[in-house]
């Protein structure tokens, strides 16, 4: 049974009586715990993480911020012997409850990797609208071409490839296969993009291309972008969630968590003491 | 560094590694020259019988007129009909195991059941097809029992191989299709499968290689020996190209043994025009999927 709110996209109603401060929260965490078989590796974490806003995840190597993540679209129980337990509310409905079909929820919150994965057997074009075929959607022509030419527009892409479509996805760079693997995931018309360090496989030019990039897509977007690298969150973000061994220790502004942390092993993991 | 010291190490001994290069050139060389003393010798006495008659004729008892097309055809029909069988089962098992099953203890059980399967001996195949299919089942020794039995027998080939093609697609390709809302079975469908087609067509390819050079399940079994019609449904008698050759060999007479080298030499060639043709179609799905 699918919930028509998911299904349609409409603003649902509340299920929960929000906290003040969460008032404007598109994802709302509450006590989220994940595990890879008896491995926890994120433990109890609570946040709220507004629309229209960029927040970044920061922490150093297994500290549980890509798992964390990962459990905003579902994707964590992919993996076999991967488990979770708590709540995430997506406009204020629990993406977890019973009734809820993780496919949509995946087509609300989309999700950007590491590692550039374009579809290998795909041209520029059909990369694009593989959000649709996948699932049995077959746009004609003059929509599928708006679609293709928006999304790509809308990932800064537009220009560099508006005259080979036909191109294959992977003859691209390693940036511009990133920017694809975005304008891919914006054709599936999601409200949230997930990105799991969007930038670490690529050379410092892609890189500020994709922050330039962010900084657009903000005004349309939720974004959550965990990054290893703490300047690109001073960056790009507006929120910062600092994470060490599972456990999220500070929440706040970026300019707070990067001036003024409250906390002492944010402010060590800043400072470059450790990670 | 101590061990950089000429004083302190000997030197290695250059007469002994060539000596040992020598020695696994002959253990390789060897086996290959047996082989191709054995195939000269068949493809010598067999290429004076090889003609279009002997294309074309059946079994005789005069060794110059007996010819392999109720074993030729026989072979086609029944590697046809195993294909058809074996293929989606093979798969549809391998997509279960890779793509749905993960670790669950039902996956396990049916996994240590396929890698024991795969070392069962042919001949195990062939009682099971006699009592299951042609007895039981009542299908006698008919052509869908032999592929019915020798779907069961290339079924853990095309599994294993099967695995292996889907594995070589990488992880961050399924999560690609998941994470843009695509279910497991679209993912499956329209990314996983046609991307590791080349293995699958290839393992495909080696298991209907395996049927057609099986002899010993089907002679279990009852396929017939002399066999001078062609198979005209599924539960028509039949016999193989193996089986001709087995009982050609049998015969006193020295005809038949040029017959029998004929019939091997035709079953070497469309042994090597199936390897032949996994390869190629190995190489060319990958120049259009990498």
């Amino acid at each position: 049974m699918m919930v028509p709110d998911l299904a349609e996209g409409r603003r649902p109603y509340r299920a929960t009586q929000p906290a003040a401060a969460e008032v404007n929260a598109k994802l709302s965490v509450q006590n989220l715990d994940a595990w890879y078989g008896a491995t926890h590796v994120v433990k109890k974490v609570s946040m709220a993480i507004p629309a229209r806003q960029i927040t970044a995840v920061i922490g150093p190597s297994g500290c549980g911020k890509s798992t964390f993540v990962r459990c905003l679209n579902r994707m964590h129980e992919c993996i076999p012997g991967a488990r979770m337990d708590g709540r995430v509310l997506l406009d204020g409905v629990d993406i977890y409850a019973g009734d809820i079909d993780p496919v949509l929820v995946r087509r609300r919150v989309g999700m950007v990797f590491q590692k550039p994965n374009p579809f290998p057997m795909m041209s520029i074009r059909d990369n694009v609208l593989a959000g649709l075929t996948l699932t049995g959607v077959r746009p004609r022509g003059g929509e599928a071409d708006a679609l293709v030419e928006r999304a790509l527009r809308g990932a800064a892409l537009w220009d560099e490839v508006k005259d080979s479509l036909g191109k294959r996805g992977v003859s691209l760079s390693g940036g511009q296969q990133q920017r694809l693997c975005i304008a891919r995931a914006l054709a599936v018309e999601p409200e949230v993009l997930l990105m799991d360090e969007p930038c670490s496989a690529l050379d410092p030019i892609a890189t500020t291309r994709i922050e330039d990039l962010m900084h657009s897509l903000r005004e349309t977007y939720t974004i959550v972008i965990v990054t290893h690298n703490m300047q690109q969150a001073a960056r790009v973000s507006q929120k910062t969630a600092f994470f060490y061994t599972g456990d999220l220790i500070e929440f706040s502004d970026t300019d707070t968590i990067f001036t003024s942390p409250r906390n002492k092993r944010t402010e060590d993991y800043i400072t470059g003491k450790f990670g | 560094m101590a061990g950089l010291d000429p004083g302190q190490a000997k030197p290695p001994s250059r007469a002994l590694e060539r000596a040992f290069a020598g020695l696994c050139l002959a253990a390789a060389l060897l086996p290959l020259l047996l082989l191709f003393v054995l195939l000269a010798d068949v493809v010598y006495d067999g290429l004076s019988r090889l003609d279009w008659a002997f294309l074309t004729s059946y079994p005789s008892r005069r060794p110059e007129r007996a010819g392999v097309l109720a074993g030729l055809v026989g072979s086609f029909y029944l590697v046809g009909l195993t294909a058809l069988i074996a293929l989606p089962l093979g798969v549809g098992a391998a997509v279960y195991l890779e793509e749905y099953g993960g670790r669950g203890r039902l996956a396990q059980i049916i996994e240590v059941n396929i890698s024991n399967l795969a070392g069962v001996p042919s001949i195990i195949y062939g009682l099971l097809g006699l009592e299951l299919f042609a007895r039981t089942l009542a299908m006698g020794r008919s052509l869908l029992a032999g592929a019915l039995m020798m779907a069961l027998l290339v079924m853990p080939i095309v599994i294993l191989s099967t695995r292996e093609a889907l594995r070589t697609v990488p992880l961050g390709m399924r999560e690609a299709g998941l994470a843009l809302g695509a279910t497991r079975w679209q993912v499956t469908r329209r990314i996983v499968l046609p991307m590791s087609l080349p293995g699958i067509l290839t393992g495909a390819i080696l298991a209907i290689a395996r049927a057609i050079g099986e002899a010993a399940p089907l002679i279990v079994l009852g396929a017939l020996t002399y066999v001078d019609f062609l198979p005209d449904g599924l539960r028509s008698a039949f016999t193989v190209l193996p089986i001709q050759i087995f009982n050609w060999i049998g015969r006193p007479q020295a005809g038949f043994k040029l017959n029998a080298a004929a019939g091997i030499v035709l079953l070497l060639l469309m042994l090597l025009l199936f390897n032949g043709l996994a390869i190629y179609l190995r190489n060319y799905f990958q120049r259009r999927t990498r």
